[in-house]
């Protein structure tokens, strides 16, 4: 399984290149410049680097969201336009999985927090000791709820994400639980655990996790602006 | 000398677009997506669902487009995209998506502007036509009067600095309960109308003379409302309609004669989404009669956002060596000649 993996849902943006047992390439830039900018060429540039024939790739792995809608957008118009000039499928991973496995295998439970703004996290509960086992599927919420869940599972565990940092506070008041945070080198999206997670999944799935570039769309988890408040106003008047 | 073929996509507002155009004139297949539906839930265009749409939609266009003309992606010689101005979250679909093409597809990338693709529509619909010529541009978005020297040479005599005519259109529309889009639904109503029922200002911008403002217009059939709302009046929208419509056209084609006068070209063209409204086509039509000028104007398929039109304008940067990079952003503030 040759995969390439794009990564633009939050503030890192990367690609990387899994070939079998091999991660071959992974290209990881925050920086202020855009993810329009810098994905494509970066994506280049693994290219050169590896002498790489394209039309040898089984899969664009991306992943599915959530994250910044722009962001998302950027990286799922890149993986379709992939898909659609090599005729190959996606394999969307969610975002927040994704994240996750950067910490395969740890012994604590892994809880990605991606800031969500609006007083939220995109977040999920994952026990990654053994297996991928998800114990709370990644959602958008305050992290007061997930204090709540984590004091109620009673295990230690291990944040990561761009969210730790606003809520490193809200750790302290409302945690009862040990918990750790990421080093900085695993502490964001990385298109290496993108593309092994999505490795894993077809090695779990097979050609069920494969998604046609046509059909690909990213998962926001939220509604746009103006969908909300349309839905608001109606509320109103059913009062 | 060999023929070029561009795929083009366009995707600066809510129309989703591919086309196949072959040495930018000859178009094989033009398909548009158009959101209109569910833009009109909000009565405009909501960025943020426009882009979600663009996502979904953007390959199975192309491939719908590519299919079209009987060809394969292997087949093109560039790949054209708009890259501004326009809304920024839309855009970056279509500059995302054609990046990728040309990187997987190892096809030459140009990023087009898209005002430079609505004029160039008029190339498509009228084979003979070549610069130099003057050009009104009117959409949803843009007003421009545009000195095109050469394929790729503009020179902007003016622009409106409010209100874009479309814009305007729009709002007008809305006031008088007739909803979005507000172009297509004021000409259609203007018809059964009085265009001299009311006698709306003829905004004056206060710049170039060449340069428009709508937005005084705008605010005139507002007070006209208001006004006879409190005297208990009755209004009747097709004259309300017909006689700001005249306004605007008013203006547009007095703007467009002093251009003709000033440059002596015989030549005249109009483009962009407001060009299908009736009553300018004719008004403008008539003034280059006036002024012994021949005038186009592209069918509206041409005229509303499409992709056919961006092929003929990537075409013409293609015969002038202009490639983009890998880097290429969107702009959504872009102006005309910049690059």
């Amino acid at each position: 399984m040759k995969i390439l993996a794009i990564e633009a849902s939050g503030p890192v943006a990367a690609c990387a290149v899994l070939d079998g047992e091999i991660l071959s390439a992974e290209y990881s830039i925050q920086y202020k410049k855009k993810h329009s900018q810098s994905l494509v060429p970066m994506m280049d540039e693994v290219r050169r680097m590896l002498d790489l024939d394209l039309k040898g790739l089984d899969a664009v792995a991306v992943t599915a969201g959530p994250g910044s809608f722009t962001g998302l957008r950027i990286g799922a118009a890149t993986a379709k336009g992939v898909g659609l000039a090599l005729e190959k499928p996606l394999i969307p991973v969610p975002t927040v999985d994704s994240l996750a496995f950067n910490l395969f295998g740890t012994a604590s439970l892994v809880c990605p927090l991606m800031d969500a703004r609006r007083s939220q996290v995109y977040t999920g509960i994952y026990d990654l000791t053994e297996g991928f086992e998800v114990l709370v599927p990644q959602r958008a919420v305050a992290f007061s709820d997930v204090a709540e869940e984590l004091n109620a599972l009673g295990r230690p565990v291990i944040f990561l994400g761009d969210g730790v940092s606003p809520n490193r506070a809200a750790m302290e008041d409302l945690l009862k639980v040990p918990y750790r945070l990421a080093p900085v080198h695993l502490s964001r999206q990385r298109a290496g655990s993108l593309a092994a997670r999505a490795a894993m999944l077809y090695e779990e799935q097979g050609e069920a996790c494969l998604v046609s570039a046509d059909d690909f769309r990213p998962t926001y988890l939220r509604k746009s602006q103006a969908e909300r408040e349309r839905g608001d106003q109606r509320d109103f008047r059913l009062i | 000398m060999k023929d070029i073929t561009i795929l083009a996509i366009e995707s600066s507002c809510d129309e989703t677009a591919a086309a196949v155009v072959v040495n930018g004139r000859q178009v094989l297949s033009n398909v548009i997506s158009s959101q209109i539906d569910i833009h009109t839930l909000y009565g405009g265009v909501v960025p943020e669902i426009a882009s979600r749409k663009h996502t979904e939609r953007i390959n199975q266009v192309i491939r719908q487009a590519l299919e079209g003309a009987g060809k394969d992606l292997k087949d093109m010689d560039a790949i054209g995209v708009t890259y501004g101005p326009g809304l920024v979250g839309p855009l970056l679909i279509g500059v995302s998506e054609a990046k990728a093409l040309s990187f997987a597809a190892g096809i030459p990338l140009i990023g087009v502007h898209h005002i430079e693709g609505h004029i160039c529509a008029n190339y498509i619909a009228a084979p003979e036509l070549e610069p130099p010529f003057v050009c009104l541009v009117v959409s949803g978005g843009h007003t421009h009067l545009v000195l095109v020297r050469d394929y790729g040479s503009y020179e902007i005599l003016g622009r409106t600095q409010d209100d874009a005519a479309g814009e305007a259109f729009d709002k007008v529309a809305r006031e008088i309960g007739l909803g979005y889009p507000g172009g297509p639904k004021i000409d259609r109503v203007s018809r059964e109308g009085d265009p001299e029922a009311i006698r709306f200002p003829r905004g004056k911008a206060s710049g170039s003379r060449y340069d428009f403002s709508f937005s005084g217009m705008k605010s005139a059939v507002l007070n006209y409302l208001n006004t006879a709302k409190m005297k208990g009046q009755e209004v009747s929208v097709p004259d309300v309609a017909a006689s700001f419509q005249a306004a605007v056209v008013d203006v547009l084609v007095s703007h467009a004669e002093w251009a003709m006068e000033e440059y002596g070209l015989d030549r005249f063209a109009l483009a962009g989404g407001v060009a299908s409204n009736s009553a300018l086509r004719a008004a403008m039509a008539d003034a280059c009669q006036r002024h012994g000028a021949a005038f186009y104007c592209p069918p509206p398929v041409l005229c509303t956002d499409n992709a056919a039109m961006i092929g003929a304008a990537a075409y013409y940067d293609y015969i002038g060596g202009i490639r983009s990079g890998f880097d290429l952003n969107a702009v959504p503030n872009l102006r005309l000649g910049e690059r």
